[in-house]
């Protein structure tokens, strides 16, 4: 008995080891392998040979701990390369080539100020900010290419968005002459807040290995975002203390110095830790999966707090005051973080846990962002049948629709998910198929937008 | 007899459904009743079977309740849900629809075959 003993512990020991198997699932196969034993005990087996039907019953392990990573890929996303076939560990760190790509980005930045020696400053300004998040994503959809060995198809359909974003931002004739003082066309300017979004869908296409089919690589590439937005931070913090201290150090000795050094290392520095930090969400994601829900829980209340209480602060103010008229942009971008912070948490919740206290602050966040853009709204479209359409106020509006309809969308599965009417996973399913919206809308605003307002 | 393992795989979840629908059951017990149901042909490896409850778990098809029985150990205890009962509907439905198909067919095969070439 003692020695059958020891062998289901050591069988135990084994399976709690592999990938995606957490410890209520080996106590269930663990109760599992116990009852089998004994039935086969009772039909006449001795202990050991029954343990080793009873195992044998209950299948390899290898093929057990894939099944379930396949099933709980949010438990171990960062073996984002699950193929089917795969009984390869993750491909390899991927270091190298991150660190090739990352300084051919950093040297990419430059080349419009090394190619365009003919264009004045405000030129050259220009065709940065149409061209910037062009010059450095390509090489992180090209890390994600090679990482994931996308075949031919799959990188013409990563390609086309790059090529097509490229050729049209540079080809429109934007008409800067309508545009009040600034050396830029309004839309000009609106295309180029949402190209990084654009290029983005096109670099996850990519990292999801050339399709969008799977609602399970999708929330994947929440998270990575989530991450990545994490880790970019860090590096961005680092990295600016490094060059304030450079600066400082440089100023006494070589004060001619300074001022190249930013206006050189900086942008390469920015570039390069583009891929850098995609290679620390895949290389290091245990660190940040610790601090993840971490991140939300603190967050989470803080901004239901201050939401709720600007909800009813603007439903008392609406009714007297008016609303200053760059106000929507502010709750697009109010509407953009409350959306990060539902579909982040949404990403890191466990989908077999308890409804909680943080699932209903949530919820509280959400209404209140609801209520305050209902009555912003309220207030802008009044105004635009006042003074027209204008780009900025179709791409606020538009910005503000799409995020409204994602936010009620979530809002009313989460009253049903905390009145336990449905599953956790319709929530997620939400919001997985609402993604591509983000990226459609964005490529309006960068493709039909200008052509509506004449590029103006 | 073997079966073939897509085979397997595709009748999973209809079947695990179906026995719950004869009320709550666990993990050993389910894996018992798909041994006596298909008298030994289909072969699962029992683990294979705790990935597959997770996923119709997650889908909100089944609910789950660890409970300790008066004699024994702590099972996890799992109920077909409204959600999982319309969803075995629909199974059963598209699975009577291939039956069908395939039985159409099947006597066709049965019959004697011309020559090819010939015909």
């Amino acid at each position: 008995m003692a020695a059958l003993e020891a062998q289901i512990t050591e069988w135990r020991d084994y399976v709690g080891r592999a990938r995606g198997v957490r410890p209520p699932d080996v106590e269930e196969m663990e109760g599992h392998l116990r009852e089998q034993v004994d039935a086969l005990s009772t039909a006449g087996l001795a202990d050991d040979e029954a343990f080793l039907v009873a195992v044998k019953r209950m299948g390899a392990v290898d093929a057990l701990s894939r099944e379930f990573a396949r099933e709980h890929s949010g438990r171990l996303w960062k073996q984002l390369v699950l193929t089917p076939d795969a009984d390869a560990e993750r491909a390899p760190g991927g270091l190298r080539s991150a660190l090739v790509l990352a300084v051919l980005a950093g040297l990419a930045v430059h080349l419009p100020r090394l190619l365009g020696g003919g264009l004045g400053e405000e030129e050259l300004a220009a065709v940065y900010l149409r061209n910037a998040t062009l010059l450095v994503l390509p090489f992180l959809a090209l890390w994600f290419a090679l990482r994931r060995g996308l075949d031919r198809r799959q990188l013409l359909v990563v390609a086309a968005p790059f090529v097509l974003a490229a050729v049209l931002v540079n080809a429109y004739p934007w008409d800067r002459a309508t545009s009040t003082g600034d050396s830029v066309a309004v839309t000009e300017l609106l295309a180029a807040a949402h190209l990084p979004v654009v290029l983005w869908f096109a670099v996850a296409t990519a990292s999801m290995g050339g399709t969008w089919r799977s609602h399970e690589r999708r929330m994947d590439v929440v998270r990575f975002t989530g991450e990545w937005v994490i880790y970019y931070t860090l590096l961005a913090l680092g990295g600016g203390v490094l060059l304030g201290l450079t600066a400082l150090v440089l100023e006494p000795v070589a004060p001619g110095a300074v001022e190249p050094v930013f206006e050189w290392v900086l942008p390469s520095g920015a570039a390069a830790a583009v891929v850098v930090a995609a290679w620390l969400v895949e290389a290091k994601q245990d660190v940040v999966e610790n601090m993840a829900p971490v991140l939300t829980a603190v967050f989470t209340p803080l901004f239901a707090v201050v939401l709720a209480a600007s909800a009813v602060t603007y439903a008392v103010v609406a009714v007297r005051g008016e609303f200053h008229r760059e106000v929507l942009g502010v709750f697009d971008a109010l509407l953009v973080v409350v959306l990060g912070l539902v579909l982040y948490s949404t990403s890191a919740r466990d989908p077999g846990r308890q409804v909680g206290l943080l699932d209903r602050l949530q919820l509280v966040a959400v209404a209140s962002a609801l209520v305050l853009d209902a009555v912003v709204l309220a207030a802008m479209v009044a105004r635009v049948g006042d003074v027209g359409w204008s780009p900025n106020r179709v791409a606020a509006l538009g910005l503000n629709l799409v995020l409204l309809v994602n936010l009620a969308g979530a809002a009313w599965l989460s009253v049903r998910f905390l009145a336990g009417r449905t599953p956790f996973h319709r929530l997620e399913r939400w919001q997985t198929t609402y993604l591509p919206v983000y990226g459609l809308w964005a490529a309006a605003v960068v493709v039909v937008l200008p052509l509506l307002f004449a590029f103006a | 007899m073997h079966i073939d393992k897509d085979l397997v795989a595709a009748s999973a979840t209809p079947l695990v459904l179906a026995i719950l629908s004869e009320g709550e059951s666990y993990g050993y017990a389910l894996a018992k009743r798909v041994r006596e149901l298909s008298d030994g042909e289909l072969e699962w490896s029992d683990g294979m079977l705790y990935p597959l409850l997770h996923r119709v778990e997650r889908m909100g098809w089944v609910t789950t309740t660890w409970r300790t029985p008066d004699e024994g150990r702590r099972r996890k205890y799992y109920a077909l849900t409204d959600a999982g009962r319309a969803t075995l509907a629909d199974q059963q439905r598209q699975w009577a629809a291939v039956t069908r198909a395939l039985g159409g067919v099947w006597e066709r095969v049965a019959a004697p075959q011309p020559t090819p070439g010939l015909a």
